[in-house]
């Protein structure tokens, strides 16, 4: 369909600004501005999960199962939802102990063991080349389709050199370049994850595209693929679980396979554990993770069903519904369209090849090859040589390596199987990772050999029960060995072990070796005793939340080692310059002088080991420090003494912590308490003392009018004959005071009502003005006999106050009142005046009165006091109206407060908050 | 560990919940050749558990 020209030079342009993306990625990160510092960069850079498998593969076993490619994407988004948990757990644990790949993880778990590191790295490696084949077959077989056009058969990889192998040495250049660029592994791979993010845009994009042109522009919307699906019983039997197409029980193995995947695939272990720079980004990642497969996973069926309605029933296909995503799109005629959708696949493929080959080399160099050349002394660490460049070189040769078993693999196999069939055995591998890794963080008592039998069981178990037959005629096995079982004994059929059918091989096959995993790493770690290192690499693991992030708290370790012999033990491997500048700082930090200090410490002896995992792996940096000291072995009544005694610290001081918050608590409540009670017996005396001084002030002044009364009541008992005008003179004094002594009463239950709280507030929105006009009206008569001009001056549009309307209405009338009284005898002016201030109402009664001295001021809000006069004889009134009104007004929220200078009147002015204000705040 | 110890119990029971949702005889309910608005009922259930699943994890995490 399109020259091959064409095709290629469009796929080097690709793979052109893929180099820039990480050159430019890795540059920022050398200026201090990294790109790995968002979440979305993070969550994205996961989404190297999907590959050709995701991209061409899931149409595919659509097109044969149905729903059957969704539980490859449910187990992720259901093991997202725990990764808090699980993977923060993974991530803290890799920092702290500078793992540097899942083998590494492994092996540092059960005792730094070089062995179990190596077989981890062999079950990787021999379990992820049929993954990686799977990719250059997608790749390939897509660049032949899109050559050649619909309708050519497929010839498979006939000529030589054929696509698949340039495009595996295209992606090697780049795993090349860009994973093995730092020799300390621990360091981020910035310019790797800026480009593996990039590629999933990519992907994704192209991928949605062409969904959408599909299922919309092709055949006018999912529904109507659904619909037309439905009337053929061929693709009807896809919508649902039955016994043609897809089985519950596959389903749930699948999803189970694909939760394990998730996390122990090497580049997923790569990208969201080693390239994790910092643990909240995991948090974000457990929604955007699974969100992006939900996207991308939206069109496959409406794909692979459009496919089948096309191209007629996969069996005799003219078109592999590997394919049919591209195909699709060259079937409508849109090259364009075909080639991005091309270019979407190389990007699905490429990055996962890339980041798999470099964890996989990173797993060769530090946990197969370097303890191999330290244990059989072809490379020895007391030589004075720089391995430096060797390390990086073993990684190179590892990435080519792999690669190359990938190709091999494709050819050999000679792409029959489909991409997801391929791909789930490499599925069913790393899930043997599952009991030694989960064990090794939640079980302390999984021991290193347990950990090497379950691994090795489960692996023999995967062999032959997936491995072996997938191999077909090219492993040397024979058809009859597969369908009878070895030597014909049916019993040990690889597809159905024990006589155990029904089931899919990779369903099968997962239940037989992970069952033989978990109980051989259970049985043999609950029969032998662990070693001293493990005991505490075990500690360090499960209980890593429990030490500070900065770790090595734990130390198992005694012997003498000389600083220069670690010194130049780093030199070789890292470089004069690094181990200079590590050191410098190691030396800042704990404030030594390494330069005088003879022979190290444990923990410099465990931050030598601790750098030099870093480059080489766990396991590999425990040789080759203990090859340059003398190691006292610790037996294991002294490493659980030792144990003891941190656990026994560690428990105490969180006995201590959790005492000391307690007393803490207590003695904030007794001070509380305390408190409480004192100013309760504060204003009890205060209360006593004001009754005290209140009732002899009230009886005091009660007594005044009822001697008056009583005397004149007397005089008229006794003088019946006095003349009428005396007498009317004297009655007249007799009823004013009573009328005192009542207005007193009134104002005395008053006072008390407000002060013990007894008064019920009608609180609400008050608009003053009719109160002001009421209030002169109600006062108008009360001291008629003056002349006295009352005006007011209110701004217009005053908002309402919150307030209680007979409250306020009391307030004004005393004040009013009192400013009659006082105000001048010739000419009386009362002015009432209101206004907005800030947020409150401000009202003023001012008069013109003599005003009132200073010390007059203070006094005149206590009860019963009332100043003097100026003509010296006592005011009428019964000195609570002051004291009244003021505690009305603090009860409303307001102030009220005099301005007087003697001489001049005085100003009575009040506040009171407005009503809007108040409703807000409550 | 999520940092309180209530939203780690929450995300817990989630996944719970997201494997029962997600496996038989919760699929089985669904298991018919029905379309709903062109769409077959099973499709909508998957992925609406899905959709819901991941709406759930990121308003227990963000909020």
């Amino acid at each position: 369909m399109l020259p091959g020209s064409t095709i290629v030079l469009v796929s080097l342009f690709y793979v052109g600004v893929l180099f820039a993306i990480a050159y430019w990625g890795d540059q920022r990160a050398d200026r201090g501005r990294s790109l790995l510092k968002n979440p979305w960069i993070y969550a994205l850079s996961l989404g190297v999960y999907c590959t050709a498998w995701t991209y061409y593969g899931s149409v595919g076993r659509a097109a044969a199962t149905g729903l059957g490619f969704l539980p490859v994407y449910l187990g992720p988004t259901l093991m997202a939802i725990l990764w808090g948990f699980v993977l923060r757990k993974m991530v803290r644990i890799s920092k702290i102990n500078r793992i540097t790949t899942i083998a590494d993880f492994v092996a540092s778990r059960y005792g730094k063991s070089t062995l179990l590191g190596a077989l981890v790295t062999v079950i990787a490696v021999v379990g992820v080349a049929p993954y990686i084949s799977l990719q250059l077959d997608a790749v390939s077989t897509s660049f032949t389709l899109l050559q050649d056009g619909l309708g050519t058969p497929n010839q498979g990889l006939a000529d030589f050199p054929d696509t698949a192998l340039l495009i595996s040495l295209a992606m090697a250049a780049f795993a090349v370049l860009f994973g093995t660029r730092h020799l300390d592994v621990t360091e981020h791979h910035e310019g790797l994850v800026a480009a593996i993010a990039f590629e999933s845009i990519v992907k994704l994009a192209a991928f949605l595209a062409a969904g959408i042109f599909i299922s919309f522009v092709v055949f006018g919307g999912p529904n109507q693929i659904f619909t037309l699906a439905l009337q053929s019983p061929d693709t009807a039997r896809l919508l649902t679980f039955n016994e043609n197409t897809l089985q519950y029980t596959d389903w749930f193995w699948l999803t189970v396979l694909s939760m394990l995947a998730i996390l122990f695939l090497p580049r997923q272990f790569q990208m969201a554990v080693l390239e994790n720079t910092d643990e909240r980004h995991i948090a974000r990642a457990s929604w955007l993770f699974p969100l992006y497969l939900l996207v991308i996973n939206l069109f496959v069926l409406p794909i692979a069903l459009g496919g089948i309605l096309t191209f007629g029933v996969p069996g005799a296909p003219s078109v592999e519904p590997d394919m049919y995503v591209l195909a699709l799109t060259m079937a409508a005629q849109q090259p364009a369209l075909a080639l991005l959708v091309f270019v979407g696949g190389i990007s699905a493929a490429t990055s996962m090849v890339i980041v798999e080959t470099v964890a996989l080399s990173t797993m060769v160099s530090n946990d197969l090859v370097m303890p191999l050349l330290l244990r059989t002394r072809l490379l020895r660490p007391d030589e004075s040589r720089d391995y430096s460049g060797l390390l990086l070189l073993i990684r190179r040769v590892a990435i080519v390596a792999i690669l190359l078993l990938g190709y091999l693999y494709v050819r050999s196999t000679g792409a029959t199987a489909s991409l997801v069939s391929v791909g789930l055995i490499s599925f069913a591998a790393v899930a043997q990772f599952a009991p030694a890794v989960f064990g090794g963080i939640y079980w302390k008592g999984g021991t290193r050999l347990g950990a090497l039998g379950g691994l090795l069981a489960g692996f023999l178990v995967w062999g032959y029960t997936l491995s072996l037959p997938s191999l077909g005629a090219i492993g040397g096995v024979s058809q009859g060995f597969v369908a009878d079982g070895p030597w014909g004994i049916g019993f040990l059929r690889p597809n159905s072990l024990f006589g155990v059918t029904g089931l899919d091989p990779v369903t099968h096959s997962l239940l037989w070796s992970l069952l033989a995993n978990v109980m051989a790493y259970i049985g043999i770690s609950l029969a032998v005793q662990p070693s001293v290192l493990e005991h505490g690499q075990a500690t360090r693991f499960v209980d890593v939340f429990h030490y500070s992030p900065a770790g090595d708290s734990l130390l198992f370790w005694r012997g003498t080692a000389s600083v220069s012999a670690l010194r130049s033990l780093l030199e070789r491997f890292l470089g004069e310059r690094r181990t200079q500048e590590s050191l410098a700082l190691y030396a800042r930090r704990r404030g030594l002088d390494l330069e005088v200090m003879k022979e190290a410490d444990a923990e410099l002896v465990q931050y030598c080991e601790s750098l030099l995992a870093g480059v080489m792996g766990t396991a590999s940096a425990h040789v080759a420090v203990a090859s340059v000291v003398q190691e006292e072995r610790l037996n294991m009544d002294e490493v659980l003494r030792l144990l003891e005694e941190t656990s026994q610290v560690l428990a105490y001081s969180r006995q201590l912590e959790q005492r000391t918050s307690q007393l803490e608590q207590k003695s904030l409540a007794l001070e509380a308490a305390t408190a409480e009670l004192r100013t309760a017996n504060q204003r009890l005396q205060e209360l006593d003392r004001l009754k005290d001084d209140f009732i002899s002030t009230v009886t005091h002044e009660l007594r005044t009018p009822l001697t008056s009364i009583r005397a004149f009541a007397e005089i008229l008992y006794d003088n019946p004959d006095l003349e009428s005008d005396r007498r009317t003179a004297f009655l007249e004094i007799v009823l004013k005071e009573s009328e005192r002594l009542t207005r007193l009463i009134n104002q005395v239950l008053a006072l008390a009502k407000l002060e013990s709280g007894a008064v019920e507030w009608q609180l609400g929105a008050l608009t003053i003005e009719p109160l002001v006009e009421e209030a002169i009206t109600a006062t108008a008569g009360l001291h008629g006999e003056k002349q006295v001009l009352v005006t007011k001056e209110l701004s217009p549009d005053l908002p309402p106050v919150w307030a209680d309307h007979d409250q306020v209405m009391q307030v004004l009338v005393n004040l009013l009142s009192n400013a009659r009284k006082f105000c001048a005898a010739q000419g009386g002016r009362v002015v009432v005046h209101g206004r907005l201030e800030g947020s409150s109402l401000l009202v003023t009664v001012s008069d013109n009165g003599p005003g009132i001295s200073r010390a007059d001021q203070e006094i005149i809000f206590d009860k019963f006091r009332q100043a003097a006069h100026s003509t010296g004889s006592r005011p009428q009134g019964t000195g609570l109206g002051l004291p009244i009104s003021a505690e009305i007004i603090a009860h409303l929220g307001g102030q009220l407060w005099v301005e007087s200078q003697p001489g001049q009147g005085a100003t009575f002015a009040f506040t009171l908050p407005l009503a809007e204000v108040d409703t807000a705040t409550v | 560990m999520p940092r309180d110890k209530g939203r780690g119990q929450q995300l817990l029971a989630l996944f719970c919940l997201g494997v029962v949702l997600l496996s038989y005889p919760m699929l089985a309910i669904f298991n018919h050749s029905l379309l709903e608005a062109g769409i077959p009922l099973l499709v909508i259930y998957l992925f609406g558990v899905w959709a819901a699943l991941i709406g759930a994890t990121a308003w227990l995490i963000e909020r």
